[in-house]
This record gives C-alpha cells, structure tokens and sequence, in this order.
C-alpha cells in the first residue's frame, strides 16, 4: 500500500526516518487513510474526483510546491479532466501567489497586528475553463491558504451560490485543510532528510 | 434543504487570545443528533463528541473526520518517546497563534501550560506573538512551527540545527513536524466554518 507522505519526501522503507515515523503508527495510518478517503470518497455526490484533484493541484501550486503539484495533477487524467484544464489550473496558480498567513482581526486591541493582502479572484479567461463551481472552490481555498483569518460567513455564501451544498463545503474545507498539513509533513520530513544528526 | 449560511446567536466576539474555555458556533448546519447513525459515530470517534457543533458538522464527511481525529490523538497523546505532551502543545498553540486562530490558541495554550506548569510563558505567547522570547528550547520550537506555517513554508536546515541544538532528537523533531502540520489543518476549519463566542455569555 503506497504511503503517500513517504512517497513525496522520498522517505525508504528501512531508512532511519522511516522507523521514526513508525514510531506514531497511527499518525501515519490515519494520515493516509485521510488521503484515501478524500481522493477515492465513499460518496461523489457533493464533490467529484475531477474536482478533488483539480483542487489539489491548485493547491500544491500555491505551496510553490510542484512535484506535490504533479502528483495531484496525475490523479486529473483518470478523474477525465478536459485537456484545457490543466493549462487553466496553471493559469490560476501563477495569478494567485502571495505570501501568508496574512488578514485582519475582529475590530479591537489585536488590530494592530492586521496584515493587509489580496482577496483572490480567479481571471475571467480561467473562470471561463473552471466553471462557477471550481472557480468559487479556487476563491475560497486561496483564502483559506494565506489568510484563513479573515474567514467569514459570505466567503460561504459564495460557495452556496456556486452550487456548492453543507457537505460539499465541508468537504473542500476538509481537503484544503488537509493538503496544508499533508504539504507541510512532507516539507519538513524533507528538510529532515537532507539532514541527518 | 439546509444548504444555507446561519445566522450566529447574540454573542460576545473574543478579540485577545486567551486560555479561557470559549464557545464555538457554526456558519454552516451541523447534523442533528438524532440523523447520526453507526457511520457517522464512527466518524465522530467519541460518543461525547456527539454533543459538539463542530464535530456534528465536520460528521456531514464522517470518513476523513475519523481518519483526521485517528490522526491528531496519535501526533498529541502518543507518550512513546519523541518531544513532552507540553511542547507538542506549545507547537500547536505557536502555529494557532500564527495563523491568527483564537479558538485553537485557547484549546492549546491550556494544554500547554497545564503540562508545562509554564503559565507566564503560554499567557507571553498568547499576548506577544511568536516572536516572544521565553528560553532557548521553546524559542527553537515556536520558531520551527512559525516557519513550517508560513506560505511559501519557510522551513529549512536551520530550523533542524535549531532544534537539535536545544536537546531535540530526531523523534521530537517529527514531533514538531507533525504537531505544527497538524495544526495547519485544524486552525482552517476552526476558523472558516465557524466563530468563537466567549463561552456562557450568548
């Protein structure tokens, strides 16, 4: 069964890092199992595999992270993406880098740490490729990946008039929320490995 | 259908991280109790957890909730080895407080201080930042959090020597790893899908 963290921070089975992931067995079970069931659902119902991936990708990308990229970008053939899809996702990265966290606070005494940045809005060329309901997903994840602080109900609104229902909300938030842990494992398991004691 | 953004109750916004209990009130619906069945517990883990807003929402996905909770009580109650329950907490409070989350600072900081016994050093991280100076061991692990969160992630070799130069062996290392990657997960469904209430003051 192929671990994907192991597979992107080119971690060997045997090797010193290997057994000390085993040391948190069910850390590294259940990150996996959390991979599994967001990229092969139980339910397509609310949001689809071609969605999932493309997310990712989008994802991956604003991580300037692009083997992680290619990766989800692979799970986009099967998931019988349109040929235009991928130059679309491209698209969308290049216009959508920032640096974060950044985003304000409620009005009161943490107001001074306020850093302002931009709210994402996908071009019209891309918008065009992505359709309404993937175009919201890309807004609302660029949120959520450089200033989830300034989260607030309309950036749920937005989601809801895209089509998007509860569980489908839910389930992106999940995704997103996850590859920034997943990205993040792999990131410092690399950094780790390029370093031994 | 309740595909809908709700309308939180009259409350009281907590606008200073703190280690007080808060309360946390969905934007979206949550499941109802009674619409929980054997998948959806398994899902939620914890029977009790029946009774959480968020966890009855985040039930509406029960297979990665179990799979994500499996997860997080392996990183943080796991005691074989690696780095002391108190500094994996401290790395999950540093990340929250990076990522500007009240709700998970507060959870976090509790646990860290309570296991530390290190309360002016928690409430100085709640009040200051992460660039607050405590002592050399916890500024090398809020340091190597802070930049492990950061986006594009700015963690690198130094971050490493940093850690292992405090006393970190390679254990509690992924420890850090782990914790602050986790906590990347956590703060952005705490602070997308709903908001803190000081808690018994609605």
């Amino acid at each position: 069964m192929t671990d994907v963290i192991d597979t992107l921070a080119a971690i060997a089975p045997g090797s010193p890092l290997d057994a000390v992931r085993n040391m948190r067995p069910q850390a590294r079970l259940q990150a996996q199992a959390s991979h599994d069931s967001l990229f092969e659902p139980v339910s397509e119902a609310d949001a689809n595999k071609l969605e999932r991936f493309a997310i990712a990708c989008f994802v991956a990308g604003l991580h300037e992270q692009p083997q992680i990229a290619a990766f989800y970008g692979k799970g986009l053939v099967p998931a019988e993406a349109p040929a235009m899809l991928q130059a679309a996702i491209g698209a969308a990265v290049a216009a959508a880098k920032v640096a974060g966290p950044y985003g304000r606070y409620r009005k009161g005494p943490l107001s001074i740490e306020d850093q302002t940045g931009p709210v994402h809005r996908i071009a019209a060329p891309t918008r065009e490729v992505l359709g309404p309901r993937l175009a919201a997903a890309f807004e609302h994840a660029h949120m959520l990946v450089f200033h989830p602080r300034d989260s607030a109900p309309s950036y749920l609104q937005a989601l809801i008039d895209a089509g998007w229902s509860t569980t489908g909300i839910v389930v992106i938030s999940q995704l997103v929320a996850f590859l920034s842990y997943q990205i993040r494992v792999v990131a410092g398991l690399r950094v780790l490995n390029a370093r031994p004691a | 259908m309740t595909d809908k953004v709700l309308s939180t109750p009259a409350h009281v916004e907590p606008v200073v991280f703190t280690r007080d209990q808060l309360d946390w009130l969905p934007w979206l619906e949550p499941m109802a109790e009674q619409d929980l069945t054997a998948r959806h517990m398994a899902g939620l883990v914890d029977a009790a957890r029946a009774k959480s807003p968020y966890f009855r929402l985040l039930a509406r996905d029960p297979e990665v909730l179990e799979a994500r909770t499996r997860t997080d009580k392996d990183i943080f109650y796991n005691p074989e080895a690696g780095l002391p329950r108190a500094e994996r907490e401290l790395a999950a409070a540093a990340t929250s407080r990076y990522n500007g989350c009240i709700y998970c600072a507060s959870v976090h900081a509790r646990f860290a201080a309570t296991y530390s016994k290190r309360v002016d050093d928690v409430d100085h991280l709640l009040a200051e930042g992460v660039g607050v100076n405590l002592d050399a061991r916890w500024n090398a692990i809020v340091a190597a959090s802070v930049a492990l969160t950061s986006t594009p992630i700015a963690f690198g070799p130094e971050h490493i020597d940093g850690l292992r130069k405090v006393g970190l062996d390679e254990a509690s290392i992924v420890d850090v790893i782990n914790a602050a990657s986790f906590f990347n997960w956590a703060n952005r469904l705490m602070l997308s899908l709903g908001e803190p209430a000081a808690a018994g003051k609605g």
